[in-house]
């Protein structure tokens, strides 16, 4: 099946001279949930505003439905819906009108009982009057939410929705986006937060310095995680491993003081017992043992120091 | 074209005019109706008719070219403006639709607007002088050209501005003195000839002129130059507008 985004390539310097993306190619399946996880100022953004409409590229080529950003922007456009990072809104207007209003803007007919119901689905109905001034700032990226839902997109980008919300708007949040996902919705979301991209997403992206280091499947780098290193000091410093050890593959430190093993947790045998009786065998003493396991954020954070 | 789009955005725009009712229809016919006590009554009474008018009517035409022009300008200009100073333009930037729907949705609204308000003022003005309408399907082609011409101007003001003080300036600075020295409360034939002209270059005389042309049948200048003057002038905004539409001025990063 085709790609529902095609990015390739994508460059991007702003007018200042600040490039902040850099040859970014990228491929995303229909109905999947995607994560760009990225420090601040790492082109998340940038390249969410690229794929709207709302930055015109310096290099590369953009899809979205097999439509073309640029040449073919109406049709193209009308799949996606954006909910930006920060809460823009009319002060005044109602949470009704301001949801009719993007509706129709997209080119769709007016359908007051779809809107009734994707409020209803924020949680926002009983708020329909109400205006946007006097809403909670959690309301109101729910409003932003419905918006980018009233003409019904294949495609939403959400653009750290749930930076400044509470654990418990988070958690439902949450919730919606998988409800979306189930409906047919293709989702994109930036996050800072690696328990979110963990929570809900099927792909993890990383963005470094306007960078794509990674997109990998969550199950595969979380296949990743469930390896563990168990760290062994020893009572006197090896000069080499013995070569009857050759097939745990371990790792000396530099002084030799301490050997690293690491092993699969999710395997039938994690080889932590054998290992144990060579070293025995071997006549190599212990004096410690530890075990430790490489999360998320340790993948995200060894990536990001490497790029920079 | 999407057609939906610019009706959305119409009805929005128009949405905003009734909920600030008191602001953007009340005050425009309440300071107007004090001109005309001022000028048309009081002062009026003491002047003697011009090109054959009474005073207190000879001022209607001017008196609504002030308030439409203004009203055209200074709503344009806000309602562009607005979205852009709030963050909310980029829904209208990533939305579906071409600059031509939203120049369409928003001047069309602006320009809706200031013909009701100029509509209300004529209205408000057969309270204090008697009127008669020498022209009256010509009076309603200047007012809509009029609202439309302006409106343009204004909506390229608001895009143009980056702060308050900018939004204000155009209106304040150059509406309002041009409108004042464009003949709305005299006949240019009364002024000296130097400054006669000098007023040649004041566009906003042959708007005047022309429209009170169609309330009493004689003007300053000759109708078919201020018909010109306002084509010109229409041609003028919509090839910025076009401009900024390719260029994608002080809009797209
Ligand atoms: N309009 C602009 N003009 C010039 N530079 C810009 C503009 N917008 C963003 N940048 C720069 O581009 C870089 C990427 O910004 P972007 O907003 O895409 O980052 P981000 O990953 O979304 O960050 P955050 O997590 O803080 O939202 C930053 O260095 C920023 O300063
Ligand atoms: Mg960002």
């Amino acid at each position: 099946m085709a790609p529902i985004v095609s990015i390739k390539n994508l460059s991007k310097t702003y007018d200042g001279g600040h490039q902040a993306l850099r040859d970014v190619s990228l491929d995303i399946e229909e109905g999947e949930i995607l994560a760009l996880l990225g420090p601040n100022g790492a082109g998340k953004t940038t390249l969410i505003s690229s794929i709207c409409g709302l930055v015109s590229p310096s290099r590369g080529k953009i899809t979205v439905g097999g439509f073309d950003v640029i040449d073919d922007y109406r049709k193209c456009r009308a799949l996606i819906g954006l909910v930006p990072q920060e809460i823009v809104l009319e002060p005044f207007e109602t949470v009704f009108r301001t949801v009719s209003f993007s509706r129709g803007l997209f080119g769709k007919p007016r359908n007051p009982a779809l809107i009734e119901n994707i409020l209803g689905q924020l949680s926002l109905l009983d708020k329909r009057n109400s205006a946007l001034n006097q809403l909670s700032g959690g309301m109101k990226r729910r409003v932003l939410i419905a918006k980018a839902l009233s003409h019904e997109p294949r495609v939403l980008f959400l653009d750290e929705p749930t930076a400044g919300v509470d654990v418990e708007l988070r958690k439902s949040m949450w919730a919606i986006v998988r409800e979306l996902k189930r409906s047919g919705v293709t989702i994109i979301l930036t996050t800072h937060y690696i328990e979110e991209a963990e929570a809900i997403a099927d792909r993890i992206g990383i963005i470094s310095d306007g960078q794509l280091v990674l997109a990998e499947d969550k199950a595969a780098l979380m296949g990743r995680l469930g390896s563990k290193q168990m760290r062994i000091d020893l009572q006197t410093p090896l000069e080499q491993v013995p070569d009857a050890l050759e097939k745990y593959e371990l790792q000396r430190t530099e002084d030799g003081s301490a050997l690293t093993f690491t092993y699969d947790t999710q395997g039938d045998r994690t080889g932590i017992t054998a290992l144990l009786n060579d070293l025995g065998s071997e006549g190599i003493r212990i004096r410690d043992v530890q075990t430790s396991q490489s999360s998320l954020e340790d993948i995200f954070v060894d990536l990001v120091k490497e790029k920079s | 074209m999407n057609l939906q789009a610019v009706k959305a955005i119409y009805v929005f725009e128009m949405s905003r005019t009734f909920r600030t009712l008191l602001q953007s229809i009340v005050s425009p016919v309440i300071s107007t109706s004090l001109y005309f006590v001022v000028f048309g009554a009081a002062i009026g009474s003491r002047i003697q008719e011009v090109d054959g008018v009474s005073y207190g009517a000879f001022i209607v035409p001017g008196l609504i070219m002030l308030t439409v022009l203004t009203q055209s300008v200074t709503n344009a200009a806000f309602g562009i403006y607005f979205p852009k100073f709030i963050g909310t333009i980029f829904e209208l930037m990533s939305a579906p639709i071409s600059f031509l729907e939203i120049v369409l949705g928003y001047v069309g609204a602006a320009a809706t607007k200031a013909l009701a308000i100029g509509l209300i003022i004529l209205v408000t003005a057969t309270f204090f002088v008697d009127l008669h309408i020498e022209h009256p399907v010509w009076m309603l082609v200047f007012l809509v050209l009029t609202c439309i011409s302006f409106s343009l101007f204004g909506f390229i003001v608001g895009i143009w501005a980056q702060n308050f003080e900018q939004l204000q300036l155009i209106p304040l600075l150059v509406i309002t003195p041009l409108v004042f020295l464009g003949g709305s409360f005299y006949s240019i034939n009364m002024l000296p000839p130097v400054w006669q002209t000098v007023t040649l270059f004041n566009p906003v005389v042959y708007l005047i002129s022309g429209f009170r042309w169609s309330f009493f049948g004689n003007a300053d200048i000759n109708v078919g130059i201020s018909v010109a003057m306002i084509f010109l002038f229409l041609s003028l905004c919509l090839g910025i507008i076009w401009w900024i539409f390719k260029t994608g001025y002080r809009i797209k990063t």
